[in-house]
């Protein structure tokens, strides 16, 4: 049944086979003891696959395959990588060993509570130390990610409105300059979506929200600081009006690196909020996950939490620990996925990040993403125009283009790898021209935010006097430009298959 | 860009055959799209629509856009070959590119092609 | 501040260059009542003694490598990982990388995530496989937001097999609450004895989807063709709910006409991790990839004639086509993918079909001795895989305390989610049980029969 595309004449360049090339019939990469039990006959012939057209390479094959494949990546673990929005902070060691302990390796998710009590502190302890950090009330660890999040904390605002006999309210208002996870959410849930622009300072436009606050609304999700990496200057007047129509307040909580320790959301007013465990609290990004995206409620949303929170079902005495286990909230909204998050690759390494910093500890995380993200803002100013010009919080938005050039954001960001950087986020924010929106985080040092403001500038000179350099760019990497109308027109989307497998089996 | 001058045309950068009832994506638009890879008619024969429905969707390499119906009308017609050759809105948008075709229709908000014209030139600006 | 790598020294010419005095300084635009509030959280460890605490946590629990011997499965396996693997997701190049937006500088992800979608596609037998769902329950739920969007939202009902995973159903349902498509047939009061073509009665031309496990979530493997073909006679999709170790011996939903097949790849080298982050694979047609969710790789050529991969299609996704896309899926389980696609590398067609053949006959070793057992027998007939239904005739919370005194983990109580079924439990077997386990197993059962 596997759709093979033809394959074609012209002569490509093979850099690295596919695992599927490197196949060899008969080559065993693992071998698996013999069954110690009295065989029993298969099922009937007719429930079999007949072919099984699996790779076939031998142990040290595989891993130099990967290990070719790995050398292709740029990655934190080898280089700057102030990509906006994504909080490409360090990822300390010591995380990748605390989450393999064996006791979390190979703990199956519905053992017998009493025989998890590890488990079950660990998150009944992270869900307290979030609260504490956020100012919430509740919080499920159970999301995967950031979007996963929003989708648990819009199914809990339509709860909570539902549950007052508040049927009518169907819009969710959104910033123009929100993540595009932001109206996804609200599509999947079939609301719709009402755009508020921003004004000039980069603040939500006050005029715009009053006229679309009205009790048709379900609330406003709001990135704060936000995309352009600026905190709101009326944070509090926008969520006054928001809850001033019985709106609710949803905070993407993607930019929480800025505000460790620095300002609670639940304290200002928001109602609901996702965490990116991913991005804040050091778990690694993975190459696009796993992520790990915990929701934080005020207390009259607890109720609706998905289910289940991990909660003390005995109390302990004296030398006694509790019961850890787990409860379901009284109008909770459902179960967002199978089991109880990503506890071994979010919640220990998170724990241990968190545990690690202690309160001074998390304020100094948010200080110097601060500090980095203004001192380059500063430096770089003068040579890419910055749209909202203020001090910014962990990250700002440049504009990549000059008078008169026809260099491009995209230009730019590709000349960056020439010089082994990696460049930051691309037209994002949707409100600025040719978005550069860069984020250094605070794992960078002084060193490293001189030498990428040196090549900024170079590149903005090569803008005026070589465009080709940034249009042909990338040249020293092992990969040039790709063609992507290729990639979708023709959509190869699976390797070919060794010869001599049966595509029908 | 191209604008035929027997064809009307929307700000939202659709055409409409007031002769033939006939709709689509304006040359200008596809330009901006530019490589269309995907497209998906959103109404079907017979359906009763207004001017300003969504009557398409299509997805570039790198962008994506509803199409709205630049007349209302009865849908007599829809192209159903475009599924297959969405490319054909990059290289023929008032021919093998069309998307419906409707009866009875009264164009909504259009303008003509100079004015069309003059409207694509100031947004490059 | 640990990892932190700026002197105070720098910091202050930082500051200067800036034109402020003071870190504190830059948080003015903070609202003053709410700044800088005083956290009530334990002191900074330092990494030994985080590592001390940590490992305090970890020894706590009662694993089932070395401290408990396990026969409890129902959505997540205890399979043999071999070493390579975490080797591989241990590499900084691997892990501390972002999604492959800039395909110049990542390729290893791109490829491995293309060879990942090849090997799902070969496994389940259809011709596309995404980047990867939050695990096999969220993929089956966005298998409906897909089927849903084929039909342009004109099919607003779903039918689902009582037999598909009680956590599954419960997402399905969660998952559907807001755009109000219809949940059907997910009655656990339901005939469970009852032939899955039965399902047919259910759909109508307003089902957009059919959804059934294999093996269902009793371990019972049946043929769904027929099913299909019925289901697609009436307009619908079907979407199939596979393990993936259990493709490698048995025929593939694609093969049987399936529209949609997902599933958790948990057990292709995955740890079990308390439940995660595991990964949901999901394959689909090709007719249906523009409506498909996540990430897709595809192949090309880069400027210099040399073959590479790129995210393609990539308008469908939500920094795109925002509130009008399928999904809002950005993150999703890239490591956890290279960890299977390294895992399958391995194994490769002998290795995993030893795999499966090794679950087959213990389970069925295991089904024979406890059948056996005076009062106590299985629940089923149909052919099963790696898990099967015991009827223990007395409470299974009984019967799991008396096995875990002795050092066992039970089965699944299948009476939380199936009535009819109170005093049974679902008991899964791998290549990880070897015959003197599952012989204690007997033995202690037969025990709690006499007693
Ligand atoms: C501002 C913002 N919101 C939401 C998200 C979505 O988070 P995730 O990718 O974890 O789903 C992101 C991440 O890219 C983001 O930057």
């Amino acid at each position: 049944m596997i759709d093979a595309p033809e394959k074609t004449t012209t002569d490509v360049k093979i850099v690295e086979p596919t695992i599927f090339d490197l196949s060899s019939p008969g080559r065993t990469g693992v071998t698996m003891p013999a069954s110690d039990v009295p065989e029993t006959a298969l099922p009937p012939e007719a429930l079999l696959r007949s072919e099984l057209p699996l790779p076939e390479l031998a142990e040290v094959d595989v891993v130099r395959h990967y290990m070719h494949l790995s050398s292709f990546n740029y990655s934190v673990d080898s280089g700057y990588y102030p990509l906006g929005s994504c909080t490409m902070k360090y990822n300390p060691k010591i995380n990748e060993d605390t989450c393999r302990l064996p006791g979390f390796l190979f703990t199956h998710p519905l053992q017998p509570v009493e025989t998890v009590q590890g488990n079950l502190a660990l998150m009944y302890q992270l869900q307290e130390w979030l609260k504490e950090i956020s100012g919430f009330a509740g919080i499920t660890l159970q999301p995967a990610a950031g979007a996963h999040g929003e989708f648990t904390g819009v199914l809990i605002m339509r709860a909570y409105h539902k549950s007052r006999g508040d049927d009518k309210r169907t819009k969710m208002l959104i910033p123009d300059a929100a993540h595009g996870t932001n109206p996804a959410s609200v599509g999947m849930m079939g609301m719709s979506v009402v755009t508020i622009p921003s004004d000039e300072r980069g603040n939500v436009d006050l005029k715009a929200l009053e006229a679309a606050c009205d009790d048709t609304v379900v609330g406003m999700m709001l990135t704060n600081p936000n995309t352009l990496g600026l905190f709101d200057e009326h944070i509090e007047k926008v969520i006054e009006l928001v809850h001033g129509c019985g709106g609710l307040m949803y905070g993407d909580g993607a930019n929480l690196n800025a505000l460790l320790g620095i300002v609670r959301p639940g304290d200002v007013g928001f109602d609901v909020m996702h965490f990116n465990l991913h991005k804040t609290f050091a778990v690694p990004h993975g190459g696009g996950g796993p992520g790990s995206g915990p929701v934080g409620v005020a207390a009259h949303l607890v109720d609706f939490l998905p289910e289940p929170l991990v909660g003390i079902i005995e109390e302990g005495e004296d030398e006694l620990p509790p019961l850890y286990g787990f409860v379901k909230p009284e109008k909770s909204i459902g179960r967002m996925k199978a089991f109880h998050g990503h506890f071994g690759g979010g919640h220990v390494r998170a724990f241990t990040y968190i545990a690690m910093h202690g309160p001074d500890g998390l304020k100094d995380i948010s200080q110097y993403a601060v500090l980095n993200a203004n001192y380059l803002q500063v430096r770089l100013r003068d040579t890419y125009k910055v749209p909202y010009d203020r001090i910014c919080m962990h990250e700002f938005v440049a504009e990549g283009r000059f008078e008169g050039s026809d260099v491009r954001a995209l230009d730019i960001s590709k000349r960056l790898m020439d010089y082994n950087f990696h460049p930051p986020t691309n037209y994002f924010p949707l409100i600025v021209h040719e978005a550069l929106m860069i984020e250094p985080t605070e794992t960078e040092n002084k060193d490293t935010l001189d030498a990428f403001v040196d090549v900024m500038i170079k590149i903005a000179e090569e803008a005026k006097t070589q465009p080709d350099l940034l249009h042909n760019a990338p040249s020293t990497t092992k990969f040039g430009r790709m063609d992507e109308v290729k990639a979708a027109r023709e959509l190869v989307l699976c390797c070919w298959l060794p010869e001599g497998y049966d595509l029908e089996a | 860009m191209n604008a035929p001058a027997n064809l009307k045309y929307t700000k939202s950068d659709e055409w409409f055959d007031p002769e033939t009832g006939k709709a689509g994506l304006s040359d200008y638009a596809q330009g901006q799209l530019s490589d269309i890879v995907f497209v998906e008619i959103l109404v079907d024969e017979g359906d009763e629509i207004e001017a300003g429905k969504a009557i398409a969707s299509v997805e570039s390499v790198k962008a994506s856009a509803e199409i709205y119906s630049p007349a209302g009308g009865k849908v007599v017609a829809v192209n159903k070959d475009l599924a297959d050759k969405p490319e054909s809105i990059n290289t023929d948008p008032y021919g093998e590119a069309w998307m419906i075709q409707l009866e009875g229709g009264s164009a909504g908000d259009v303008m003509d092609a100079a004015a069309y014209e003059k409207y694509c030139e100031e947004r490059d600006h | 501040m640990t990892y932190i790598p700026i002197s105070p020294k720098e910091r202050d010419a930082m500051l200067e260059t800036i034109g402020v005095k003071s870190l504190d300084d830059l948080f003015d635009v903070i609202p003053a009542k709410h700044r800088f509030p005083k956290l009530d959280l334990p002191a900074a460890l330092t990494e030994m003694e985080a590592l001390d605490e940590l490992s305090g946590l970890a020894n706590a629990n009662e694993n089932v490598r070395t401290d408990l011997v396990s026969f409890l499965g129902a959505g997540m396996y205890n399979h043999y990982i071999p070493s390579a693997v975490d080797h591989m997701l241990r590499r900084g190049e691997f892990y501390t990388a972002y999604t492959p937006y800039q395909p110049e500088i990542s390729q290893g992800t791109l490829q491995a995530i293309f060879e990942y979608q090849s090997l799902m596609s070969v496994l389940t037998g259809m011709d596309v496989s995404n980047a990867s769902h939050y695990d096999g329950a969220t993929a089956a739920a966005e298998a409906v937001n897909l089927a849903f969007a084929q039909f342009r939202g004109k099919r607003k009902k779903v039918v689902v097999s009582p037999t598909l995973h009680p956590q599954y159903r419960a997402v399905v349902r969660t998952y559907m609450q807001g755009i109000g498509v219809e949940v059907t047939g997910d009655d656990p009061n339901a005939d469970l004895e009852s032939s899955p073509n039965d399902l047919i009665n259910l759909v109508d031309d307003n089902t957009c989807l059919v959804i059934v496990q294999y093996p269902d979530f009793f371990g019972r493997v049946y043929d769904y063709t027929k099913l299909i073909d019925e289901v697609h006679a009436k307009g619908a999709l079907v979407c199939v709910v596979a393990n993936p170790t259990a493709l490698a011996m048995f025929k593939t939903p694609g093969s049987m006409g399936a529209d949609i097949v997902v599933g958790d790849g948990q057990p292709l080298g995955i740890p079990m991790w308390y439940g995660g982050p595991s990964v949901g694979f999901f394959t689909t047609r090709k007719n249906m990839v523009h409506k498909m969710a996540g990430r897709l790789v595809g192949e090309t050529v880069d400027n210099k004639g040399q073959r590479a991969y790129v995210l393609t299609l990539t308008a469908r996704e939500q920094h795109i086509k925002r509130e009008r896309a399928t999904s809002n899926i950005c993150t999703n389980q890239g490591l956890i993918a290279l960890g299977t696609a390294v895992y399958l590398s391995l194994l490769g067609k002998k290795g995993l079909q030893q795999v499966a053949n090794l679950c087959y006959q213990k389970a069925h070793y295991a089904a024979q001795e406890l059948s056996k057992i005076d009062g106590m027998g299985l629940c089923f007939t149909e052919p099963f895989f790696h898990e099967f239904a015991l009827c223990v005739n007395r409470p299974v919370d009984e019967v799991n305390a008396h096995l875990l005194e002795h050092g066992i983990i039970g089965g699944y109580d299948l009476g939380q989610d199936y009535p009819s079924l109170k005093d049974h439990m679902l008991i899964a077997v791998t290549e990880m049980n070897t015959k003197e386990e599952i012989d204690t197993l007997v033995e202690v059962l037969s025990e709690v029969s006499h007693d």
